[in-house]
């Protein structure tokens, strides 16, 4: 008899150690990114050559803030999910592995950290 | 590790097929468009940064080898998120009959491009007015 409880075995089991998540996410991002990607770009031409201060104007109203935030989120949450599996895919040397792991990992937050910072120094009128 | 086990399946004398071919290339623009944010981070870091800066990284923009460049990640993109309904819908348990994942394919292609082409029209149209 096992003291496992079942859902103590059904969590984290699996090759991937973690169930369906990594999975699920990486849909949930994707159906979130065809909404937000498409507006982004279409909504980007209008300010194709605008000087700054129309730029900033534009990010400041307070549903293009939010959407933007939430682009950049599912962006670069959606590019860690993506590049780890290549990663996992095609990188054996256990060091090497591991290594651009982190550096996934790195580039995806400060990128994220990066985009959500400019946006709100726009949108709180620093720029 | 032993290496006398046989290796399947040998890429480099597999007829590439459309199955295959877009397969990889959902993953190359995957990570050609994880390239690319940093584009985007520019752009935005810039905008942040105040008017001197924005009128700098317009210069850049202005360029036509990042030009270049900007239409190579359009056509990412738009491949990407063409390819990616794709993936969704056999995620969703439709589109699997060979004729279908062989005419959905093929209908990525073209709509990438004519969705790239479309962008940048509107782009140089803009362009050329202003």
């Amino acid at each position: 008899m096992s003291l496992r409880s079942d859902l103590g075995r059904v969590k984290g089991l699996g090759a991937a150690h973690e169930g369906v998540n990594h999975w699920r996410l990486q849909r949930l991002t994707a159906v979130a990114l065809i909404l937000l990607a498409l507006w982004f770009v279409t909504t980007l031409m209008s300010l194709i050559g605008a000087p700054h201060e129309k730029v900033v104007a534009w990010v400041g109203q307070i549903h293009v803030t939010v959407l933007l935030l939430a682009l950049s989120l599912a962006l670069f949450w959606h590019l860690k999910l993506g590049l780890q599996v290549v990663i996992e895919d095609y990188v054996h040397t256990p060091w090497l592995l591991i290594a651009a792991q982190i550096a996934v990992r790195a580039f995806a937050a400060l990128g994220a950290l990066v985009a959500v910072v400019s946006i709100l120094k726009i949108s709180v009128g620093m720029s | 590790m032993s290496r006398s086990k046989p290796l399947s399946p040998h890429l480099q004398v597999y007829r590439p097929q459309i199955t295959s071919v877009l397969s990889i290339t959902h993953r190359a623009t995957g990570i050609a468009l994880s390239a690319g944010t940093v584009v985007l981070l520019y752009w935005l870091a810039s905008a942040a940064g105040g008017s001197d800066a924005y009128a700098a990284a317009q210069g850049v923009f202005s360029h036509g080898l990042v030009k270049l460049l900007l239409v190579g990640w359009t056509w990412a993109f738009f491949y990407h998120l063409c390819n990616g309904l794709r993936h969704l819908a056999w995620d969703a348990g439709y589109g699997f009959k060979i004729s279908t994942v062989y005419r959905s394919g093929y209908t990525v292609i073209v709509a990438s491009l004519v969705l790239t082409g479309l962008i940048w029209a509107c782009v140089l149209a803009k362009l050329g007015g202003a």
